[in-house]
């Protein structure tokens, strides 16, 4: 357990404070201008100095985000029951699911900001397009997956569609649903942040993607590390948060989850 | 009960209508390969009838026919007397048990083998209580709060085994249950299996292609033949039960499994159903309580 704990904190860290320190080192002896480069401690400084504005920023992005994570969790599955009905349901619409995740989300933006009233509902739909195809995907696959075995049970034991949905196949697509959330989650946030982009200082102008923006326009080069900075930290924490759910839902039975004895 | 009464002396004077009528059963399968050719074979309560043969010679093909899991391309299967093609019969019950255990890895031994009450819609209180009986039956009482990852192959085939017995089954399907197990775990099975038969009177079907598993089990082992998969010949396993570990160390024991060898290499050289394809198929081969006699 001790070695586990060095292995998985200690031992990252330590890189990090490493490439910290030597950032922080030739930034200052190579003495490169604050506009270019910032050192670390310039950005935790800006961290500090710009938190009312940063945050508010980083509230607006992660409500996108969570917004559209829903959207593409509650849809994608919703998407998924209806494709594994049938073969036929699915070959006819999972084509149209795949041409969703193919464009890209910037080409598709500008439309939908324009057609949209609301730049809050216009955003949050972008990010969930570009969400929802993991879910979609390995739902339907979760829901598919299940032992041939298991099936023939129930259909001997005479089981209802009802019976086997929910005792069967839904528990067969817990894991590969939980695959799908964790790169779903990621997605939303990254979602969230290019549709921001495409809406430009035109948009609700709010989020860390808009402050990034501003910040480069006016050569604020530390403000912009330092939202780049929670927008990665936002992205690590619910990756992280996508680990410890699945960790909850399989963690007893399923091979991904169970710890391997040393 | 006598313990030394010969079980077929019983059996083949049991009344009433065969628990499985297979006639004239063929399977072809969508590709054009015939799995089965035309299949006669009655079995009647209370008989532990062995399907034995080579891979590939339809008898899984067979006992999912006959489990209602796959239909016949042609002919008929009556359950208990009823109507053909309509599979079991009111107060009656035909389980299957799978060549690997086919439990769910999400839930513990003890959901795993309610299963079947729980689809059925039996109250909990009633449910838990067969379901302790069952896996007390098959030595898992302990075991009921693991999850299928923690038991071994041949633990996780006892739960896939006190499933099917939770029903309380007039007949039991087996493909090939213990294949995937080591001889020892495999022989320790058979011999409980055994037991709850000869406890419980329900009717067992076994698929294997083990010879001294059909000898060690059987009442009556059906040897099959492939391509297509028919029935060769059925020969009486005449040994009284109940059988004991002891039985696979008699003379007895070692001439049957000798005789099913030579059946085994017979059906398997002779290609075409010469000899046998005349004669209505399954003649019934016994050994008049003479083993020593067939060399």
């Amino acid at each position: 357990m001790k070695r586990d704990w060095l292995g998985k904190v200690v031992a990252p860290a330590a890189v990090g404070v490493f490439v910290l320190a030597l950032w922080q080192w030739l930034v200052t002896a190579l003495e490169v201008p604050v506009y270019l480069v910032p050192s670390p401690l310039v950005v935790a400084q800006t961290l500090v100095d710009d938190r009312v504005l940063l945050l508010g920023s980083l509230w607006v992005t992660l409500k996108v985000t969570f917004a559209a994570f829903v959207i593409a969790v509650l849809g994608g599955t919703a998407m998924a029951f209806v494709f594994v009905q049938s073969r036929w349901v699915e070959r006819s619409l999972f084509p149209y699911a795949v041409l969703l995740q193919v464009t890209p989300i910037v080409a598709i933006a500008p439309l939908i900001i324009i057609w949209v009233d609301n730049a809050g509902v216009a955003l949050t739909l972008c990010a969930a397009i570009v969400a929802i195809f993991p879910v979609i995907s390995n739902t339907t696959l979760g829901l598919r997956s299940v032992s041939p075995g298991l099936v023939d049970l129930f259909r001997m034991n005479k089981a209802t569609r009802w019976q086997t949905l929910a005792r069967l196949r839904i528990p067969s697509a817990l894991p590969y649903f939980f695959g799908g959330l964790r790169i779903s989650s990621g997605l939303s946030l990254i979602g969230a942040v290019v549709a921001e982009f495409v809406a430009g200082t035109g948009g609700t102008g709010a989020g860390l993607a808009y402050q990034i923006l501003v910040s480069g326009f006016q050569l604020n080069v530390p403000r912009l590390f330092a939202a780049l900075f929670l927008i990665t930290l936002t992205g690590v924490v619910l990756f992280v948060l996508m680990v410890w759910l699945s960790r909850l839902a399989l963690g007893d039975w399923h091979e991904s989850e169970l710890m391997i004895e040393p | 009960m006598a313990v030394d009464t010969p079980a077929t002396d019983a059996l083949q004077g049991a009344v009433g209508p065969a628990v499985v009528d297979v006639r004239g059963v063929e399977k072809r399968f969508a590709n054009g390969t015939q799995a089965l050719a035309p299949v006669d074979l009655a079995v009647r309560p209370g008989e532990f009838v062995t399907l034995l043969g080579p891979s590939g010679c339809g008898k899984s093909t067979l006992l999912r026919a006959i489990a209602g899991l796959t239909q016949p391309s042609a002919g008929a299967l009556r359950w208990w007397g009823g109507d053909a093609g309509h599979v079991g019969e009111p107060g009656r019950k035909l389980v299957f048990v799978f060549q690997d255990a086919t439990l769910m890895p999400w839930t513990r031994v003890r959901a795993n083998v309610r299963l079947p009450l729980d689809l059925a819609g039996v109250p909990r209180d009633e449910a838990d209580a067969r379901v302790d009986a069952s896996l007390a039956l098959v030595g898992l009482a302990k075991f009921d709060r693991h999850y299928p990852r923690e038991l071994s192959g041949g633990m996780q085939m006892r739960t896939s085994i006190a499933r099917a017995l939770v029903t309380e089954p007039d007949l039991l399907l087996l493909d090939e249950p213990f294949g995937a197990l080591d001889e020892i775990t495999r022989n320790k099975l058979d011999a409980d299996l055994l037991e709850l038969w000869w406890r419980k009177r329900f009717t067992v079907m076994f698929v294997t292609h083990s010879i001294y598993e059909a000898v060690f089990l059987s009442t009556r082992v059906v040897v099959m033949s492939a391509r297509p998969g028919r029935v060769f010949r059925e020969i009486v396993i005449d040994a009284p039960h109940p059988r004991s570990e002891g039985f696979r160390v008699t003379q007895q024991f070692a001439a049957y499994a000798k005789l099913l060898s030579e059946c085994l290499l017979e059906a398997s050289t002779e290609g075409a159903p010469q000899g046998n394809a005349g004669a209505p198929s399954g003649g019934v081969v016994g050994m008049a309580g003479k083993p020593g006699a067939s060399t």
